[in-house]
């Protein structure tokens, strides 16, 4: 067991976990944030998408003490004052999502995305979300979504 | 004619015959633990056999309107249904409906479901029932308890209740003008009335709330992770537990050393019959206990992927009768001596898994000698019944409580994962979360069925189909008689050993069914030289089959242009569980490496008057997308009793790149009722798809996954070319 000291969602989070245990299982299981999702824990499904330091994660595949130093945003950060940031907005308004178990994890990779590259192409939509699974099939709507968000007048970055 | 009972099926299909776990019964422990005095006795007749009858056994559903929905002073409605949100929608869906029916703004309603104590018995969430049962169901009961309140204003104002009307959440005198809100006209009391079914409701061309596109009604926690999925429960003081599986399916325990994990601080192992598991304050340490107990299996020899479809006719024979054919009428001997044109061919489809994004997941809680169980279930009153059955308790001391989930599709009709709970929670005396994992789901769930489908067919040279013959082996009956008109006919289903767990999927066999009916009404069509639309408009009566065919062809610019060899349109179509779809595809294939890709999908879909199409394209669409994987690439490899290719690299389903452009034609058909869209919209794609990759090529796949298999491991992918007397030319798949 180690003690971390983990930046979540611009909150100090103190927690001890064995060094190798997955970001996902930290957050989640002993930090009961439970937006993270588990779809694979093998890097195959990005449902358990993070960022660290703006940059998508997989928290399935991330031992915990290489997020340690990282500023770590989970799908319940991205929420300002009660108001949606324009990524999730746009999931609500296009409806992206059935069960919804995907959902966080493409709102985290799209909010990424989207501060790389604030116009992106249907093409780099679809390039850059490939790694996320939606079994309920929902990509068309993702994509509507990713789109709708980037011509949001406010930054999709959610901070 | 012998025309099955869809509801038979389906319960057929969803009865996995073996019992996950038998624990050994220690009678002086279950007394201590439960109190004496109190066995009862669980006779261990599967709950199918119970439901198959139109009474449902035991469970009459109750008539009283208190059962299904209240009125609290507020004015807030509380609907209660045993029946489960998994993505389809019907939290929304049936929301919208008791709001039209009571009169009531959308937002004023709560739907509480799927939780046995609190909701009426519900047999299950599948066969795309919701819609066409429990829609009805509380309707009428929105529309009495609307009459009531009309009543029970009535009295207090000593008026005659034909002068009063009940509108947003108030009822009204028409002359006084006088008003009092439904919750002011409760008090927050039960609304006591028994009803009985002749209660007029709302016709759909009336509808103000059903019928429109409202959002879904939580879509803001599944943006901001505050909507809690069956594994996301937390209780306190909870531990989390992991299962050793076996080595193999079938496997028998040769031996098992448990010392170096009993050893381990804070672990709990049970052994219990041939349940071993272990539990622990968190997941890592129960992974180090899991991998810390030794055990060796014997697993017997298995068959494979390879021989299966000449195994399943072998033992079909052997299977007991199984009511003859489904459905008969002429000779078709006869028909098919004189038919100018005929064809007989086999088709085949393979094992494929549901992988919901969310695997099985339970916490389960034992207080007072009762036994809480959070689990994500399409049934959580068969969870209920297994875990009666398991632990021997009675009814009144287990309750399972259904958030809304992970999806399904067909996959999640059993309760594993809430018994494995259960059991460590009793070892334990502390809550006990379990999450499978992937391999887990992959390998101990159960299956979509495999089947071999041979289809004989006579025509005419005119192209008007006399004879038609449909044998299905293993996969099933859903949808196998044919949907054209054809004098001469004969279907039926053989069932036949399967070598891996097998359930319902999405649609069940209307998948593999119709697939090897409208791949061969194809080539019939081609036989006949006639545009395939052409050649089943001729065939076909179906009114409403035919307009969604139109639909789709018109939409689609159905033979506009002509396929070339890069280039490839197809259509196919059918009908189930009051689902019609017709579905055109356009596919595009790279001359260099021969890889295909499907670019452009049209579908036209009717199920009755629809109830939020918005809802209703959402799941149409996912099925399209969902069939691409079944269609294309989904296959399970299996032999010796281990599935080959347990993960997403290896087993791969549809994903962005994989998705084409997708236009919904949708048909409201308000004069009619609205029947599930859940599934059948899944139906057509994949002989789309193969209608169109012949149209390009001259090539006829047979099998699905129709493409090679270009990302799982060499070894498995050529096992998958099984030698059941079909060819399968090879042709890639590749992302759009
Ligand atoms: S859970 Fe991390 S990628 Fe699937
Ligand atoms: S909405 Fe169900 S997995 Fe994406």
């Amino acid at each position: 067991m180690s003690d971390f000291v983990l930046k979540v969602n611009g909150a100090h989070l103190h927690v001890s976990a064995p060094a190798e245990e997955s970001l996902l299982s930290v957050l989640r299981d002993r930090l009961n944030l439970t937006g993270t999702k588990y779809g694979c824990g093998e890097g195959q499904c990005a449902a358990c998408t993070v960022l660290l330091d703006g940059e998508p994660a997989r928290s399935c595949l991330t031992p915990v003490s290489a997020a340690a130093k990282a500023n770590i945003t989970t799908v319940e950060g991205l929420e300002q004052d009660a108001k949606l940031s324009p990524v999730q907005q746009a999931f609500v308004d296009e409806g992206a999502f059935q069960c919804g178990y995907c959902t966080s994890g493409m709102v985290l990779c799209a909010t990424a995305l989207l501060r790389e590259t604030p116009h992106p192409t249907q093409e780099q939509i679809v390039t850059y979300m490939d790694g996320n699974l939606c079994r309920c099939g929902t990509y068309p709507r993702i994509v509507a979504a990713v789109q709708r968000a980037s011509q949001s007048p406010a930054k999709a970055g959610g901070q | 004619m012998n025309l099955r009972d869809p509801l038979r099926d389906e319960l057929a299909q969803h009865t996995i015959d073996d019992k996950p776990y038998w624990f050994r019964l220690d009678r002086r422990n279950f007394l201590k633990l439960f109190g004496g005095g109190l066995l009862v006795c669980l006779t261990d007749v599967p709950t199918w056999a119970q439901e198959s009858g139109r009474t449902f056994g035991s469970h009459e559903l109750p008539k009283d309107i208190a059962a299904w929905l209240s009125i609290a002073a507020d004015g807030r409605v509380t609907v209660f249904t045993g029946k489960v949100e998994v993505g389809q929608n019907i939290r929304t869906s049936l929301a919208q409906q008791v709001a039209e029916e009571l009169r009531v703004p959308f937002d004023s309603i709560t739907m509480l479901m799927g939780d046995t104590d609190l909701t009426p018995w519900d047999m299950g969430t599948f066969g795309s029932r919701t819609t066409p049962t429990m829609g009805p169901q509380l309707r009428t009961m929105a529309a009495a308890a609307r009459q009531m309140l009309v009543e029970m204003a009535a009295r207090r104002w000593n008026a005659d209740p034909a002068t009063l009307t009940a509108a947003d959440a108030k009822v009204t005198g028409s002359q006084t003008g006088q008003s009092l809100t439904y919750g002011e006209l409760t008090r927050g009391e039960k609304l006591m009335k028994t009803v009985s079914t002749n209660v007029a409701l709302t016709p759909a061309t009336d509808w103000k709330i059903a019928g429109t596109a409202v959002p879904k009604v939580n879509g803001r926690d599944f943006v901001t992770g505050k909507h809690q999925f069956p594994s996301d429960i937390v209780r306190p003081d909870m531990m989390f537990g992991k299962v050793l599986r076996p080595e193999g399916f079938n496997a028998t325990l040769i031996s098992l050393d448990t010392t170096k994990a009993e050893k381990m601080p804070g672990v709990t192992v049970v052994h219990d019959g041939n349940f071993i598991a272990v539990a622990a304050a968190n997941l890592s340490t129960a992974e180090h206990a899991l991998s810390a107990l030794h055990a060796t299996w014997n697993v017997p020899t298995q068959p494979s992927n390879k021989d299966l479809f000449a195994s399943f006719k072998q033992s079909s024979k052997t299977q007991p009768e199984d009511g003859g054919p489904e459905h008969v009428s002429g000779s078709v001997p006869q028909a098919m001596a004189t038919a100018a044109i005929q064809l007989h061919r086999q088709y085949t489809v393979q094992y494929i898994a549901h992988a919901p994004l969310e695997p099985r997941a339970a916490v389960a809680e034992w207080a007072n000698g009762k036994l809480t169980v959070w689990t994500g279930t399409q049934r959580p009153f068969g969870v209920r019944d297994e875990l009666m059955a398991a632990f021997h308790i009675p009814v009144e001391q287990v309750r399972v409580i259904q958030p809304d989930m992970g999806s399904g599709y067909g996959g999640k009709h059993t309760g594993e994962a809430a018994i494995e709970a259960a059991r460590l929670a009793k070892a334990t005396g502390k809550p006990v979360k379990i999450v499978w994992t992937r391999e887990e789901e992959f390998t101990w769930a159960y299956f979509r069925p495999a089947g071999l489908i041979e289809i004989g067919s006579g025509a005419n040279r005119d192209g008007t189909l006399v004879a038609w013959e449909h044998h299905n082996y293993n996969s099933g009956p859903a949808a196998i008689a044919t949907p054209y008109s054809v004098a001469n006919q004969l279907s039926q289903f053989h069932p036949a050993n399967s070598p891996l767990r097998q359930g319902s999927y999405r649609a069940l066999a209307a998948t593999a069914n119709n697939f090897a009916r409208e791949s061969h009404m194809d080539e019939m069509a081609h036989a006949v030289e006639m545009d395939p639309l052409e050649f089943r408009m001729k065939n076909l009566i179906d009114p409403r089959l035919r307009a969604v065919f139109q639909a789709a062809a018109d939409k689609f610019n159905w033979g506009q242009s002509k396929s070339t060899p890069q280039r490839g349109f197809g259509i196919a179509g059918g009908n189930d569980k009051g689902g019609y779809v017709a579905t055109c595809v356009e596919i595009e294939i790279n001359p260099a490496d021969k890889k295909i890709g499907i670019r452009h999908v049209v579908q036209a879909w009717e199920s009755g008057a629809i109830v939020n199409p918005d809802g209703l394209r959402n799941q149409v669409a996912g099925a399209i997308v969902q069939g691409i994987g079944g269609a294309m690439f989904e296959s399970i490899q299996f032999a010796n009793g281990r599935i080959l290719n347990p993960h997403f690299a290896q087993y791969r389903v549809p994903r962005f790149s994989d998705a084409p452009q997708i236009e919904i034609v949708l048909i409201d058909r308000k004069d009619l009722p609205s029947a599930g869209a859940g599934e059948s919209g899944i139906i057509g794609l994949a002989p789309a798809v193969g209608n169109a990759i012949f149209a390009a090529t001259g090539i006829r796949l047979r099998n699905m996954p129709m493409a090679s298999l270009d990302i799982a491991p060499k070894e498995t992918a050529s096992m998958f070319q099984s030698d059941h007397g079909t060819t399968q030319e090879s042709l890639a798949y590749e992302s759009a």
